[in-house]
């Protein structure tokens, strides 16, 4: 396991790399350090309702890779696998307020949960009104009474976009978390990983992986799944993802869905859309019709190499929503 | 004896130099188990108090310095740690109050308004293996020696014995809470990290008050 990375100082890595990030797309948001936080370059907008999500770093492109009009008015990057801290998402929440609300997007992490908590505790305390939406699609965690809870993945990113084109076209706060948490209801995800990451300071693997065993069950934090097996072809590790998830919801015959094959970050396009052919497939078989696609790497998990698949039940407004111009730095359409 | 500003202001800067001399430890526990930045965040929050400390007004209480640390947890540790140690150290500031001394009850009734805090917070019981399981037998034993006549450093002696005790009693435990719950069975056998730093930093407060008192 290597562990080359390109980096300067441990220490620095998340500020340089939102550094950057706010260099590379000036035209798109802004950047601010004292607390950090990235912000629409338009915010805030006046009569709009705000989205700000957030959460540790190492998931790039989520958050700030989705600020920009129609989706996020701003993101919190906390240290890599650490959801920020409450000042951050406060000032964020502020630099965003245009007088109609502020939605924070939370993935169910309780660290995410408590700080995300504070902050709106402290926005309202000075006259903002916050709700907080949060997500958690992952079908890996089975038993809900015993953990705490099913995690937010992947199904975040649709969250994100729909409800932020809810806002973009004038629905009130109300109406924003409602879309926000009908997304994430009808959203369900797996993940598995073939190797491990590295955090920037442990610089060791967050665990450790045979040469032929793979984790099915992960999250996104580097954290362990649910249970090891070997390695086995695409088809069936697609299999292996989309049947819990199938049965999860349910999805039945007749219904229509926007299917997502994410990247962890390590593994290549190519793969993920061989993976991404069997997964349509399975789902014509079953008679699902797949309205909406989404593929690439866009909630990763540093280096790790694996994927992981979400199934959304769409309805005529989701998808109308979904269609709606974006334009952030990861996703770019309809404009 | 009772404990002064003196030893409050002590007890942090022994606690940051036994996190960070734990960080390396705390990472490792953490990684086993869930996420690998706990000695990470710890070190990052306690070397933020310590400048602070020099910009207390004179007059300060240790309910005071306990507030500080508070508010600087919350804001530079981040992950479920902050907000959790930071509600600890506020819930204790309060019921320090603006008492100059500290003596043995009091010491228990602050360990012991810390601990409802963080099961407050972050909804744990005892035995969903957390740093509650460090706390919960500190603040029994705590009071149980404040209540046989112990004073400031023994109430926190047998706090510290207990926490110790409760970290080790951790790792047979199957996590219900926080990210090593996602692990299920798979979490036992594994120390839980906010135990095991619980248990450092009341060991560094009863260190610290025992050098106080000159034992």
């Amino acid at each position: 396991m290597s562990v080359k990375k390109i980096i300067n100082d441990p220490k620095r890595v998340v500020d340089e790399s939102v550094a950057g990030f706010g260099r590379a797309h000036a035209d798109i948001v802004r950047v601010e350090f004292d607390p950090i936080h990235v912000v629409r370059a338009d915010a805030p907008i006046a009569g709009k309702v705000g989205l700000v999500s957030g959460g540790g770093s190492g998931h790039e492109p989520l958050h700030a890779g989705f600020v920009g009009l129609g989706m996020l008015d701003a993101a919190v990057p906390g240290a890599v696998f650490t959801s920020p801290t409450p000042d951050p998402i406060l000032a964020a929440t502020k630099a965003v307020d245009g007088g109609a609300g502020v939605l924070h997007i939370v993935k169910n992490y309780t660290g995410d949960v408590l700080n995300f908590e504070t902050a709106a505790d402290l926005a309202a305390a000075d006259g903002i009104e916050v709700r907080a939406v949060v997500t958690n699609d992952d079908v890996a965690v089975k038993d809900s009474l015993y953990t705490a809870g099913r995690r937010g993945v992947a199904g975040t990113v649709l969250v994100e976009k729909i409800a932020g084109a809810a806002a973009e076209r004038g629905d009130s706060l109300d109406e924003v978390a409602a879309v926000a948490e009908r997304v994430n209801a009808n959203a369900r995800s797996m993940g598995l990983a073939l190797t491990p990451c590295i955090v920037p300071h442990a610089g060791e693997p967050s665990f450790t992986l045979a040469e032929d065993e793979i984790e099915i069950g992960i999250g996104i934090h580097g954290e362990p799944g649910r249970e090891r097996v070997a390695l086995e072809p695409a088809d069936r590790l697609v299999e292996r993802l989309l049947d819990p998830i199938l049965e999860d919801l349910p999805y039945t015959s007749g219904e229509r869905t926007l299917l997502f094959v994410n990247g962890m970050g390590g593994t290549p396009l190519v793969e993920l859309y061989l993976a991404y052919g069997h997964a349509a497939a399975v789902l014509a078989d079953r008679g699902i019709e797949v309205a909406r696609s989404l593929v690439g790497n866009y909630i990763t998990s540093l280096e790790m190499q694996g994927m992981s698949i979400t199934l959304l039940k769409v309805d005529d407004e989701m998808i109308e929503l979904w269609d709606a111009p974006v334009q952030t730095a990861a996703l770019r359409w309809g404009r | 004896m009772g404990l002064d500003i003196t030893w409050a202001v002590d007890w942090v800067r022994r606690s940051a130099d036994v996190i960070a001399e734990h960080r390396v430890e705390l990472i490792t526990l953490d990684r086993e188990i869930g996420d690998g930045d706990h000695g990470e965040n710890m070190d990052r929050g306690f070397q933020a108090v310590l400048p602070k400390l020099d910009d207390l007004p004179a007059g300060s209480t240790p309910g005071d310095v306990l507030k500080l640390v508070a508010t600087t947890l919350i804001s530079t540790v981040g992950g479920a740690a902050g907000p959790l140690y930071g509600t600890a150290y506020l819930k204790g500031a309060v019921a320090a109050g603006g008492a100059v001394s500290l003596d043995g009850p009091a010491i228990a009734k602050i360990l012991e308004a810390a601990r409802d805090g963080v099961v407050t917070r972050g909804k744990a019981e005892p035995g969903d293996k957390t740093m509650i399981d460090a706390w919960t037998p500190a603040v029994d034993a705590a009071a149980h020696a404040a209540t046989s006549g112990a004073d400031a450093a023994g109430v926190l002696d047998a706090a510290a014995a207990a926490a110790e005790a409760g970290a080790v009693a951790t790792e047979p435990l199957v996590a219900r809470k926080g990210r090593a719950s996602y692990l299920g069975e798979r979490s036992a056998g594994h120390r839980d990290p906010g135990a095991e730093s619980s248990a450092l930093l009341l060991r560094a407060a009863a260190d610290v008050a025992q050098a106080a008192a000159g034992v």
